[in-house]
């Protein structure tokens, strides 16, 4: 990059870089400005033109047509309002505009912006964020509550709490909530609460006002003190169309002191006749289980197992008798098989008995001495005793002589 | 012997009982919800015999706790004033509110 040769820029460019610088400036966007309305003029094609200006400054506006539809009031000269907006340059005219996309009448000028200021500061802080807010006790020991001692607040809150729930002890710790002293007393007083303790919920607030007699409830001071407050906090100031900063910071916004006596505090009688109903569900509930029980015990005992058990022993005896009879049975029929066999055998064995041999005419010849029975002649000589058995007696003879009989010796031998 | 026989024999739960430090809930808030849930698996109705007289039992004693705790507060209000040695309570009948007396039940 040579020389020293200053850039030449064309009107137009110079212009752009001017928007350019201050359209990305975030400061310029959606930015508040309180002033007084000058110049004003709600052209034919819709669009108001006008200039806001205060001693020291003039900023010229536009609002256009669509944005200005939705302006609730008339805006004229000599108004005090603030307008919201962005800041860009109109070209073709060289001049940087404010384009208004909001408008609202400042009844009280500074106020209410300073107002806009502090919110805008705190909520940035995140002092107005969901998740900071402390959900309230259901059943608070004692409640606390900043007011002024002479106020309406005081005696509606005393009042609704007094009807809802009748044995709730209350903790006053007085405060000024209007003019110089306000803020300083009502955080003074905060700050006692929270040290001294013995209170689950607390509420901050006051009767109806004027803007001014409420701006101790858009204090900044007054604002951290509540949100630095570890009691739960319910605001309640003025009535339900205000709004303080007070009101954003709390963890809970009433829109009268009655109300917030109402968010603070249970109703008794209510809660007494739910748990007499609950308790009633109990009974109920452990009677029906009982009744089912026995049901079912009834249901049981009168299967006939259990009714008439002498059933099921009638059918075992008579399985026993039919078991008995057919064992029976088949003992006989064993028995007689066996006397058939028996009887077989027997003639069996007469046939083959040496009694009836002997009945036949056989005699079995033994000799005397030895007992030897004799088979063959070769066995005894004359004058040897023999003892010859026939099938009744016994005889005694000696043997007179021995003759062969070769015929029957034969079939012997043989077999 | 019948239901109601049954439930007199049950009977309830001699006081103190589930109410302890240890077991019991430490809050009303945590007894008032325990009480909803009893009493919901009791009317399940498949509940055991011995767990339905337990449910029984112990949500009769929640109940008694509730309503303690509901009566134990004493309705007072006093003042916090800061003294030289630091907040003190201080009486403020002038501040009670006079009620006509009051015709609705309680």
């Amino acid at each position: 990059m040579a020389a020293s040769e200053p850039q030449i820029y064309s009107v137009r460019e110079l212009t752009a870089m001017v928007k350019e610088r201050l359209t990305s400036d975030p400061r310029l966007a959606g930015v508040a400005v309180l002033g007084e309305i000058s110049n004003f003029k709600h052209h034919s094609s819709g669009h108001m033109y006008f200039t806001l200006k205060d001693e020291h400054s003039r900023l010229r506006c536009v609002m256009f047509r669509r944005e200005n539809m939705r302006l609730r009031f008339r805006p004229a000269d000599g108004q005090a309002v603030i307008a919201k907006g962005d800041v860009s340059v109109y070209e073709a005219a060289g001049d940087y505009q404010l384009y208004v996309r909001e408008m609202v009448p400042a009844g009280h000028g500074e106020l209410a912006l300073a107002f806009e200021q502090l919110k805008q500061k705190l909520a940035a802080e995140g002092l107005f964020d969901e998740e900071r807010k402390r959900p309230l006790p259901v059943l608070p020991r004692r409640i606390g509550v900043v007011t002024s001692p002479e106020g309406a607040a005081l005696r509606d809150i005393i009042s609704v709490t007094r009807r809802r729930f009748p044995n709730m002890p209350i903790l006053l710790a007085p405060a000024v909530v209007q003019g110089e002293e306000g803020p300083d007393s009502v955080v003074r007083a905060i700050r006692l609460m929270n040290e001294h303790g013995g209170v689950d919920v607390l509420i901050v607030g006051r009767g109806g006002g004027s803007l001014e007699d409420l701006w101790t409830f858009n204090d900044e001071r007054v604002a951290r003190a509540i949100a630095a407050s570890r009691i739960p906090v319910i605001s309640a100031v003025g009535h339900e169309t205000d709004f303080t900063i007070a009101d954003f910071v709390a963890d809970k916004r009433a829109p009268t002191p009655s109300a917030a006596a109402e968010m603070a505090v249970p109703d008794k009688r209510a809660l007494l006749a739910h748990i007499q109903g609950q308790y009633e569900r109990l009974q109920s509930g452990v009677r029906r289980r009982i009744e089912q029980g026995r049901a079912r015990l009834r249901l049981l005992e009168s299967r006939p197992v259990l009714a008439r058990p002498g059933e099921l022993l009638l059918e075992y005896r008579q399985r026993v008798d039919d078991a008995e009879e057919r064992a029976g049975r088949a003992a006989r029929d064993m028995l007689d098989q066996r006397e058939r066999a028996l009887a077989a055998a027997a003639g069996k064995l007469d046939a083959l008995s040496p009694v009836a041999t002997l009945a036949r005419g056989y005699a079995v010849a033994r000799r005397a001495d030895t007992g030897q029975v004799v088979r063959r002649g070769g066995q005894v000589a004359a004058g040897d005793e023999l003892l010859i058995r026939v099938v009744d007696a016994e005889l005694t003879a000696s043997v007179k002589a021995v003759a062969p009989a070769p015929e029957l010796a034969a079939d012997a031998a043989g077999g | 012997m019948n239901t109601d026989e049954t439930m007199k024999e049950i009977g309830e739960p001699a006081e103190g009982a589930g109410g302890d430090a240890d077991s019991g809930p430490a809050t009303f808030e945590e007894a008032f919800a325990r009480l909803e849930q009893v009493v919901a698996r009791l009317e399940r109705g498949d509940a055991g015999l011995e767990e339905a007289l337990s449910l029984f039992e112990e949500g009769v004693a929640l109940a008694r706790f509730c309503r303690r705790r509901l009566d134990e507060a004493e309705a007072r209000i006093r003042v916090l004033v800061a003294g030289p040695d630091g907040a003190e309570e201080v009486d403020a009948p002038h501040l009670e509110p006079d009620l006509p007396t009051e015709t609705d039940d309680h």
